[in-house]
C-alpha cells in the first residue's frame, strides 16, 4: 500500500485517470446536448464502436491522425443523420430506436474488421503533446498538461458547451424544445430542426469519442467499447445534464479506473479479485445514481417525439 | 371597420362539418366574444385563424385586405397573438427567455436579453402587468404565468389577441385583474377575442357576443340586449335553467363527520391542515376554492384513496371509515365521483354497461357461482341507460367514444345506483354541455332530497353557489369560513377564496 503513495506513482496514475475520462466525456457531452433537447441516444456505444473502427482503419491505412479523427467524427455524423430521421422526421419510440443504434454498430464494426483488417495490428497512437510552461509546473504539470490534443479539446468543450447552452440563442431553443417543445413551436421555433442539430452534435462527439478511445490504445478489436457507449449515457444522469457535472463524473469513472489498474499493476488487488475490481468504477456509478435520483429533474419531454396533433 | 373578418368559413372532416357558413369579425377596441358548448366549432374556427387548418369554403380578411395564414408563426408576425388555456411557456426558463424564444435578435447568435427585459419592464408598466423579467417562470403562481402570456402576444405587437377561456384557473379577484388588463388594451385599439363558457363573464367582458352551436352561427347580439338564459338557450338550442330549483328538506343526522383532517400532499407540503366539517343527511356542503388548495386531497381521503395524517378522524354514519379499505366503505354507503373523469371515473375501453356496474359486479345481484348472469346485467344497465338519459348506440358501445356529458352520466348513474348514505362529487360537470351540466344537477338535487348527504367540489363558483345548502371555502388546505347558502354572494366567496377573511365574517 505504502508504495502507492509515492509521488511518481500518484501523478501517473491521475494522468493515466485523465486520459481514462477523455472518451467518456467526449460521448458525455454529445449525449448531454442531445438530452436537452429531448432526444435519448442509447445507440452512443455503437456509433462509438463504429467510428472508432474506421479511424483505426484511417491512421492504418495512411498513418494520418487527424485524417482518422476528422473520419470518426464523419461516421458519427451519418450516425446522427440516421438517428434524426429515425426519431424527429418518423417519430419512432426513442428507447427501442437508440438500441437499433448500438446493435448495428457492434454488428456493423465487427464485420469490417473480420472483412478489412482481420487480426489486430498495431496503428500509429495519439502522441502526448505537452504544453510549454505549464506542463514544466512541478507535479500538476505532468499529471494534467502532457496529453494527446484530444484530451484538451475534450476539457475544452466543457465550458464551451456550457456557454452554449446559456447564452446563445440556439442553445435557449435546444433548452425550450427538450422541455416544452409545444411552447417553442407556437414560437415559430423549429423543435425538428433544433432537436436535429442537438443529435448531429451528440453523435459527431460519439464519433470524436470513439476516435479518442481507439487511438489512444492504437489498436482495434471486436467490441473494443465494452459498454462505454452506455457508461456515458449514465454520466449524463449522473451530472444533473450540466456540461460540469458530467465532467465530474467522467474524471470520478476515470481515476477509480487508473487507481484499480495501477493496484493490479502492483499487486495490491490479488490476481483472484481483478475481475471484481474491474467493475468499481460501474458500481460507483450505479451507486451514485441512486444516491442522486429524483434530486435533479430530467428534460421534461426528454423521450417524447413531437408532433403537432 | 373591422380588423378582421371571417366571412362564409365552412370546414369539413370526414363525417364532420365542425364550421358551416360562419361569419365573424372583431373592430378595433373591442371583445368580441365566441360562445359555444364543446365541439361547437370555436376552436376549428381559431385554428382556421392561427393557419392550423385551411377553410373549404370563405375568406379571411385581416386589415382590410385577403389574408392566407398557413402557420401560427405568420399569424404571430401578422399581428395576431393567443393567450392558450393550457399556458405555452417553458418553466426552466426565465420569463425573459420565454418571451424571447423564436425572436430574431440584433446579435446573433446571441439574444439580447438585456435589451429584452428592459422592453418587457415598458411593457409590464403600460399595460399594468407587473411582470419580472429576470424570474424562472416555475416560480410564478398562475395568475403571474397568464400575465407572461399576455406578455408574449403584447412584446410582438398583437393588434388582435385571442383568449382561449382564460379564467378558468384563476380567483375571482385574478378574473378581476385580468378584465382591468384586458380593457386596458381595448382602450388602446386593440381587438380582442375572448373565448368562455362563463355567462357572468361574457356578460361583463363582451361588447359583442356571437354563439355558435353545431358548427353554425346560432345569434350575434351584446350584452344589453340578451340575458344569461338566453345567451344558455343560444348555445343548447332550448330554453335551459341554468340555477336549478331547491325546494327546502328536512336536514337529518350527521352523516358524513370529518374531524381535524390533515392530509400530505404529492409534493410533500401539508395540502390539507387540520380540516373539519359535517355534512347532514339532506344537506349539499359545496366546496368553494380555487384548483389546488386541497380539495382533491379532502375527496380522495374520504374516498380511502389517500392515507391522512395522524390525528385525523372521518366517520361515516357514525362509523369510523379510516381504517377501512375503500370497498368497504363502499359497502357502508360511500359514493364518490372523481374530478378526473377518464382516469379514476371510468375505464375507457370498457362499454357502457361493464363501466355501470364496476363497482358491484361482484354482488349476488350479477354473480353467480363466480359467472356473471348477463340477462341481469342487461336489465340493470338498460335501464340505468333510461333513466340517466345517456346517450349511446348500445349499452355494449365502448364508454370512451361517448361525449364527456353522457360519460360523466354513466358515472353519475353507477354512484346513484343504490341510493348511497353520502355522495363525494368532484366537479360533476367540468367540461360537460349545458344540457348535460343541467339534468346531472337536477340528479344531484333529487338524491339530496331522498336524504343523502352531498359534499360538493367544484371550482366553478356558479354551480357551488347554485347548489349547496352551504358553503366551505379552503384556502391553503384550510377551511377559512363556512357560510350558509343564504348569505352567500359571488363577491365574499370570492374575497374568502383568494384568502381575504373578513373581520365580521
Amino acid at each position: 500500500m505504502s508504495d502507492f503513495f509515492t509521488m511518481s506513482i500518484l501523478v501517473a496514475t491521475v494522468a493515466s485517470g485523465i486520459r481514462l475520462a477523455t472518451p467518456y466525456l467526449l460521448a458525455g457531452l454529445g449525449e448531454t446536448v442531445g438530452q436537452r433537447s429531448g432526444v435519448l441516444n442509447l445507440g452512443v456505444d455503437g456509433v462509438m464502436q463504429l467510428s472508432a473502427f474506421f479511424a483505426y482503419w484511417t491512421v492504418l491505412e495512411t498513418d494520418n491522425l487527424i485524417l482518422g479523427s476528422f473520419v470518426g467524427v464523419g461516421v458519427g455524423l451519418v450516425m446522427g443523420v440516421i438517428y434524426a430521421v429515425i426519431t424527429v422526421v418518423l417519430q419512432a419510440q426513442q428507447g427501442i430506436s437508440g438500441i437499433g443504434i448500438f446493435l448495428f454498430g457492434l454488428g456493423f464494426s465487427d464485420l469490417m474488421f473480420r472483412r478489412q483488417v482481420g487480426t489486430p495490428k498495431p496503428a500509429n497512437q495519439l502522441p502526448d503533446v505537452p504544453i510549454p510552461l505549464l506542463s514544466d509546473i512541478p507535479v500538476i504539470g505532468e499529471a494534467l498538461f502532457e496529453h494527446s490534443w484530444l484530451t484538451y479539446l475534450a476539457f475544452a468543450m466543457v465550458p464551451l458547451l456550457a456557454f452554449m447552452l446559456r447564452k446563445t440563442t440556439f442553445g435557449m431553443n435546444i433548452r425550450a424544445v427538450g422541455e416544452n417543445p409545444q411552447a417553442a413551436d407556437s414560437l415559430g421555433v423549429s423543435v425538428g430542426w433544433t432537436r436535429t442539430y442537438a443529435i448531429l452534435i451528440g453523435n459527431a462527439m460519439a464519433g470524436l469519442a470513439g476516435a479518442a478511445l481507439v487511438l489512444e490504445l492504437g489498436i482495434f478489436q471486436p467490441n473494443l467499447t465494452a459498454g462505454l457507449g452506455f457508461i456515458a449515457v449514465a454520466l449524463v444522469y449522473f451530472g444533473a445534464w450540466r456540461p460540469a457535472g458530467v465532467m465530474s463524473g467522467a474524471l470520478l469513472y476515470g481515476l477509480v479506473a487508473a487507481v484499480v489498474l495501477q493496484w493490479k499493476a502492483q499487486g495490491i488487488i490479488p490476481r483472484s479479485a481483478s475481475d471484481i475490481a474491474a467493475m468499481a468504477p460501474a458500481v460507483l456509478t450505479i451507486i451514485a445514481l441512486v444516491v442522486l435520483a429524483g434530486r435533479v429533474q430530467a428534460p421534461s419531454a426528454l423521450t417524447r417525439p413531437f408532433s403537432r396533433h | 371597420m373591422s380588423m378582421l373578418e371571417m366571412r362564409g368559413i365552412t370546414k369539413r372532416f370526414p363525417g364532420v362539418i365542425a364550421n358551416q357558413d360562419v361569419d365573424f369579425d372583431v373592430r378595433a377596441g373591442e371583445v368580441h366574444t365566441l360562445l359555444g358548448e364543446n365541439g361547437a366549432g370555436k376552436s376549428t374556427l381559431m385554428k382556421i385563424l392561427f393557419g392550423l387548418y385551411q377553410p373549404d369554403e370563405g375568406e379571411v380578411i385581416w386589415q382590410g385586405s385577403p389574408a392566407t395564414i398557413t402557420s401560427p408563426s405568420q399569424a404571430i408576425e401578422a399581428g395576431i397573438g393567443m393567450v392558450h388555456q393550457h399556458f405555452m411557456l417553458v418553466p426552466t426558463l426565465t420569463v425573459a427567455e420565454n418571451v424571447a424564444l423564436g425572436l430574431s435578435s440584433g446579435r446573433a447568435p446571441f439574444t439580447d436579453l438585456d435589451a429584452v427585459s428592459e422592453r418587457i419592464r415598458e411593457i409590464s408598466d403600460q399595460h399594468g402587468l407587473s411582470v419580472d423579467p429576470s424570474v424562472d417562470v416555475w416560480r410564478l403562481s398562475v395568475g403571474e404565468r397568464q400575465r407572461v402570456e399576455i406578455m408574449k402576444a403584447l412584446y410582438r405587437q398583437a393588434e388582435l389577441l385571442v383568449l382561449d377561456e382564460p379564467t378558468a384557473v384563476l380567483t375571482p379577484q385574478e378574473v378581476d385583474d385580468l378584465f382591468e388588463i384586458l380593457r386596458r388594451m381595448t382602450d388602446e385599439g386593440r381587438g380582442l377575442i375572448f373565448i368562455s363558457h362563463k355567462l357572468h363573464e361574457v356578460m361583463a367582458l363582451s361588447d359583442r357576443i356571437t354563439v355558435l352551436r353545431n358548427g353554425r352561427v346560432s345569434g350575434h347580439t351584446t350584452p344589453g340586449e340578451t340575458s344569461r338564459e338566453e345567451l344558455a338557450a343560444m348555445m343548447v338550442g332550448r330554453a335551459v335553467k341554468l340555477t336549478p330549483d331547491r325546494p327546502p328538506v328536512e336536514t337529518g343526522d350527521s352523516r358524513l363527520e370529518v374531524r381535524s383532517l390533515s392530509v400530505q400532499g404529492d409534493r410533500g407540503t401539508r395540502a390539507v391542515d387540520d380540516v373539519s366539517f359535517d355534512v347532514k343527511g339532506g344537506e349539499i356542503l359545496g366546496i368553494a376554492g380555487v384548483s389546488g388548495n386541497g380539495q382533491r386531497e379532502i375527496a380522495e381521503t374520504i374516498a380511502g384513496l389517500r392515507t391522512p395524517l395522524p390525528g385525523s378522524s372521518v366517520l361515516l354514519d357514525g362509523t369510523d371509515v379510516l381504517p377501512m379499505k375503500t370497498k368497504q366503505r363502499r359497502d357502508l354507503g360511500l359514493a364518490y365521483v372523481p374530478e378526473e373523469r377518464m382516469k379514476d371515473g371510468a375505464v375507457g375501453d370498457f362499454s357502457v354497461s361493464e363501466n355501470l356496474i364496476l363497482v358491484n359486479h361482484d354482488t349476488a345481484e350479477f354473480t353467480s357461482s363466480g359467472l356473471f348472469n348477463f340477462d341481469a346485467i342487461r336489465r340493470h344497465c338498460s335501464e340505468l341507460v333510461e333513466r340517466f338519459a345517456v346517450k349511446t348506440p348500445t349499452i355494449d358501445t365502448p364508454t370512451s367514444s361517448l361525449s364527456g356529458g353522457n360519460i360523466q352520466k354513466v358515472i353519475i348513474a353507477r354512484e346513484l345506483t343504490g341510493n348511497p348514505g353520502v355522495l363525494i362529487a368532484s366537479q360533476p360537470t367540468r367540461g360537460v354541455d349545458i344540457g348535460s351540466a343541467e339534468y346531472i344537477h337536477e340528479q344531484l338535487i333529487a338524491q339530496r332530497d331522498r336524504g343523502t348527504a352531498t359534499l360538493l367540489i367544484s371550482e366553478d363558483l356558479d354551480e357551488v353557489l347554485g347548489l349547496s345548502d352551504r358553503i366551505a371555502v379552503v384556502f391553503e388546505g384550510r377551511i377559512v369560513a363556512i357560510v350558509d347558502a343564504d348569505d352567500a354572494t359571488r363577491e365574499n366567496i370570492g374575497l374568502l377564496m383568494a384568502g381575504v377573511v373578513e373581520p365580521t365574517g
